[in-house]
Order: structure tokens, then C-alpha cells, then sequence
């Protein structure tokens, strides 16, 4: 495998994005919001007598949220990246260039991939010195950097991120526009606000323990679509069976 | 250089291409003529190694196209110009075919050299930085087919490549096959354009699901009937027929004062009935002599396969 072609084929797809203002915003706007608009909420709750479980509860809550954020910022890019090829039906002349299925495909994953984590991680940064700029009078010390932030961002963030773009691929395979694969796989991440609202609801605390449960189920999810994805994504099929 | 041995493709029950054999040799243009549906995009996609056949075997340049560690050699010496161009409207003309060219594993120098040769060739150099989706449909056509030269491929594979164009943006593009042929490419063209085929190929298959027949143009042409000879007379008449009867011809037909004769070579045949018709007392208005087309040819291989 020439890892320089999944290279150039991400490029090509980054020089894309950069030209699609709708992409562009959908890829800054939400993470901005949530990097600027979560740690306004917790302002708030510092507002409240004796608020410090409240607010850690919130921040841990708040935290797990990347996760989703990657679910859906991933899938985003991995349905313009892999449907708009589709639509812009270029994916003929990209197959008969002497490139294999697997750097097609990795090139794809890259192209979603990495945009969106880089502006994950950006978000979360904003994010984690505002909520320490409002928190730390009220609990009495810095909350983030914590093992737990690192935890997410470092491990589930990406899996879930890759998720994505593995289900991006399988619905992309049989459907023929953008927004159809954006409402699909936003039917998708509906697990994800589940176990957001046991957060939210201290049903489940966010501890290492859990996170780690999170991230290998996220992996084994990962494992089993990517070899679908993978079967999914072969010259033979994209161009008799790809609806 | 490109070959094909009772290759077949089916798709569940459908038999797309059936038991397809023909032999094209280096340089040379082969034409694939067929109607809508007759397995020629299948075919041609095979071929560039961009689906699996089903049965029998195709081999580019000696390479089996079934194997996968070849179909990516096949790959690197193949340019296709599909039916659809399928370029990044996004991106300029001119990162279209840098973005190829790198797939394509052309060094930097050739990339730059091979995209403003063709982008010149095809009077698409002051339009290299403009972006592909402001392009007019023939401005896309001469770039996708730059994009298929962008490696110097050996051999082309161009799927209807002057279809829905204007007549010159036609005539651009066929006067640049036809440049392609000088240089001695092996051009394999899926075409519905008759007049394109005859005037661009060497040899031409008429297709629909199987191949019906295959030969020169001329060799086609030639194969739908002989050569008619038509002779319009002030007035037939009796002596008239029966000295042409005389001559032993294969076949004459009257219509009114018009005589339609199958002629085996007109060049000599057709100074004999006239004399024979003058000797007869009959006087002669015009002599014409009537060729299959391709077209017929097409006509007669494709509906008789229905």
C-alpha cells in the first residue's frame, strides 16, 4: 500500500472542502458554538448555592459530548468526501488509475478524518480554558487537563470519529445525496445521546472505567464495519452495485 | 495488445457480454459499435480493469486483467475517457489533471510538461486556472480526455467521446484522436458515430451483447451486398434487356426507364453493360453507382440480431 496516494487523494478532497462554504461551515460553526456555549451554561451554574457536584457532573457530561461531536462532524465530511465523488460521478476515472481499493479508501478516511479532529481538538481546547476560566473560583482548582478529557480525546473521540466514516461508506453505497447520508447517520449516533442522558442524569458516571468500556466497544464496532466497509468498497461493487 | 478470449460478464441473470473474442492489434483504432445497452461501457470497463469478468479471459499488453497484481500494471499503461467525465468541478483545470498525474505516479517535470502540452493542444492553456464547473460541456470533454493522457498511456480506452458535443468541439476532438492515431496509440473507441468510425478506425466490431461482425470498414461495407450499378434510360426496352440477360449478370432489377444491376467490379463491369446497353439502341442518361455504407452494415448485423 503507497500511503503517499491516500495522501494525495485527501489533499484533493482538503482543496474540495476549502471551496464548499456549506462544508466549511457545518465543520467550524457547531464546534464553536459548543466550545463557546457549553462553558456559558456552566457559568451559569455556578450561580446556584453549593454548586460544585452539580458543575463536575456537567463538565464530565459535557466533556463526553466530544464524542458525539466527532460522530457527526466525521460523518459530514466522510458523505461529501466519498458521495460527492459519487455524484460528481468521478469515481470512474479515480478507479482506473492503477491506485488499490485500500488507498482509495484510507485516502477517503484521512480526508474526513483528520479535519475534523483537528477542529475536535481545537473546540475542546477553547472549550477547557473557558469552563476553567468560570469554574475555578466556585470548585477551587483547575478541572481540565484531567485523565479523563485525555482519556476521550485521545482514544474515543477517534474511534468514534472512524466509526463514522466506516458507516459514511456503507450508507454512501446506497444512497445518492448528501443530505439523505447526513440523516441517516444522524439516525445513527442516537446510542451515543443515550448514554449522554445517563450522564447528564448521574446514572452513569464519566470514570475511567466507563470511558474505557465506551472506547472498546467503540473499537469493536469499528473492527466489524471497517470490514464491511472494506467489502463494501471495491471497484467491482462501487461500479455495478453502488446505487 | 488488447485481447479477448469468449469474455463474458453476467449480472445475476443478465448477460451483459457474451463469449466476446477479438484481437487489436499495436496502433491500431479499433472501433466498437453497438446500441444503448449492448454491453459496450461493460465491455470497455473490463478491459480497463475496473470490473471483474465473468467468464473467459482479456489480456492488455499481455497482462490478465483478472489478476490484480497485473490489472494495476494495466492501469498504468491505460487512459479512459469515460461516458461521463467525472471531473472536480472544485478544483481548476489545471489541479484536475496534477491531482491524475500524481495517481498516475508521473515525476513532477512530467506532470508539468504533459499538462501544459495538452492543455495547449486542446486551447485549454489560458483556462488552466479556472474552475471545471464554469467550463462549457466540450471545454470538460477536451480536458477529461487530456486527463486521460495525462501518463502517456500506451493504449485509450474513450467511451462516446464526441457524444452531445457541438459539431466543432466535435471536430476538435476527433482531429485529436485522429493526431493520437498518428502517433501510433492503440485506440479502442465505443462510439454510436457511424461517420466517426469509418473516418477514425482500422478496424471496427459491431456489437450488441455478442459480436455480430468484425472487420476494416471497407470489409463491413462489403459484406452487406455487392456494389449496384443504377442506369437511368431515355426508354427500356426489350432488345435492351435481353442484351443484358447476354452479359450473364447476377441480378438486374427495372424500374421504369432505371436499371439497377448487382455488379462484382464496377470499374470493369460497368463499361460493358453500357456498351452492350448503346449496342442495343438504347440511349443512356446517367450511370451511378450505389455502395453500402457502414451504416447499412450496422443496420444489418444489429437487427439481425433481434
Amino acid at each position: 500500500m503507497k500511503l503517499w496516494k491516500s495522501w494525495v487523494i485527501a489533499t484533493k478532497d482538503f482543496s474540495i472542502f476549502r471551496k464548499k462554504k456549506r462544508i466549511l461551515y457545518t465543520l467550524i460553526i457547531l464546534p464553536l458554538l459548543i466550545s463557546i456555549g457549553l462553558p456559558i451554561i456552566i457559568s451559569f451554574m455556578t450561580q446556584i448555592d453549593n454548586p460544585t457536584t452539580e458543575i463536575i457532573s456537567l463538565l464530565n457530561a459535557f466533556s463526553y459530548f466530544y464524542i458525539i461531536l466527532a460522530f457527526i462532524q466525521s460523518s459530514t465530511l466522510a458523505s461529501y468526501s466519498i458521495l460527492g465523488e459519487k455524484i460528481e460521478q468521478s469515481l470512474e476515472p479515480l478507479l482506473a488509475t492503477p491506485t488499490t481499493d485500500s488507498e482509495l479508501l484510507f485516502g477517503k478516511t484521512i480526508a474526513s478524518f483528520l479535519p475534523c479532529i483537528g477542529v475536535i481538538y481545537a473546540s475542546s481546547i477553547i472549550f477547557m480554558i473557558l469552563s476553567d476560566a468560570v469554574t475555578y473560583n466556585t470548585i477551587g482548582y483547575l478541572f481540565f487537563p484531567n485523565l479523563s478529557i485525555a482519556f476521550i480525546l485521545l482514544l474515543a473521540v477517534p474511534l468514534s470519529s472512524i466509526l463514522s466514516i466506516q458507516l459514511s461508506v456503507i450508507i454512501s453505497s446506497r444512497v445518492n445525496d448528501v443530505r439523505t447520508a447526513n440523516q441517516l447517520g444522524s439516525l445513527l449516533f442516537i446510542p451515543f445521546i443515550g448514554v449522554y442522558l445517563l450522564l447528564v442524569t448521574n446514572v452513569i458516571s464519566l470514570n475511567i472505567i466507563n470511558l474505557f468500556v465506551i472506547s472498546i466497544v467503540l473499537f469493536l464496532i469499528d473492527a466489524v464495519l471497517f470490514y464491511i466497509s472494506k467489502a463494501i468498497f471495491r471497484r467491482d461493487e462501487i461500479l455495478t452495485k453502488w446505487k | 495488445m488488447i485481447d479477448a478470449e469468449n469474455l463474458t460478464r453476467k449480472f445475476g441473470d443478465l448477460t451483459a457480454v457474451d463469449k466476446l473474442t477479438f484481437h487489436i492489434k499495436e496502433g491500431e483504432v479499433f472501433g466498437f459499435l453497438g446500441p444503448n445497452g449492448a454491453g459496450k461501457t461493460t465491455t470497455m470497463r473490463i478491459l480497463a480493469c475496473l470490473i471483474s469478468k465473468t467468464n473467459g479471459e482479456a489480456r492488455i499488453a499481455g497482462y490478465d486483467v483478472s489478476d490484480e497484481a497485473d490489472s494495476l500494471k494495466i492501469r498504468k499503461i491505460v487512459g479512459l475517457l469515460p461516458e461521463n467525465v467525472g471531473l472536480y468541478d472544485d478544483l481548476t483545470a489545471y489541479k484536475n489533471l496534477d491531482f491524475y498525474g500524481k495517481l498516475y505516479e508521473c515525476s513532477e517535470t512530467q506532470r508539468k510538461e504533459n499538462i501544459e502540452h495538452f492543455l495547449r493542444l486542446l486551447g485549454l492553456w489560458d483556462k488552466r486556472e479556472v474552475l471545471v464547473g464554469t467550463f462549457s460541456k466540450g471545454m470538460k470533454q477536451k480536458l477529461a480526455i487530456a486527463r486521460a493522457l495525462i501518463h502517456d498511456p500506451e493504449i485509450l480506452f474513450l467511451d462516446e467521446p464526441t457524444a452531445n458535443l457541438d459539431p466543432e468541439s466535435s471536430k476538435t476532438v476527433r482531429d485529436f484522436i485522429l493526431d493520437l492515431k498518428k502517433e501510433k496509440k492503440t485506440i479502442f473507441l465505443n462510439t454510436h458515430n457511424l461517420d466517426e468510425a469509418h473516418r477514425i478506425c482500422d478496424k471496427i466490431g459491431i456489437f450488441n451483447t455478442k459480436l455480430m461482425a468484425i472487420g476494416s470498414p471497407e470489409e463491413l461495407e462489403g459484406s452487406v451486398w455487392s456494389n449496384k450499378t443504377i442506369i437511368q434510360l431515355e426508354q427500356m426496352n426489350d432488345k435492351i434487356l435481353k442484351a443484358l440477360n447476354d452479359l450473364s449478370l447476377n441480378n438486374i432489377r427495372t424500374d421504369n426507364n432505371k436499371l439497377i444491376i448487382d455488379v462484382m467490379n464496377p470499374e470493369k463491369e460497368n463499361p460493358i453493360i453500357v456498351e452492350a446497353i448503346v449496342g442495343a439502341g438504347g440511349h443512356v442518361q446517367y450511370v451511378t453507382r450505389l455502395s453500402p455504407t457502414l451504416e447499412d452494415a450496422y443496420l444489418k448485423f444489429v437487427r439481425g440480431n433481434k
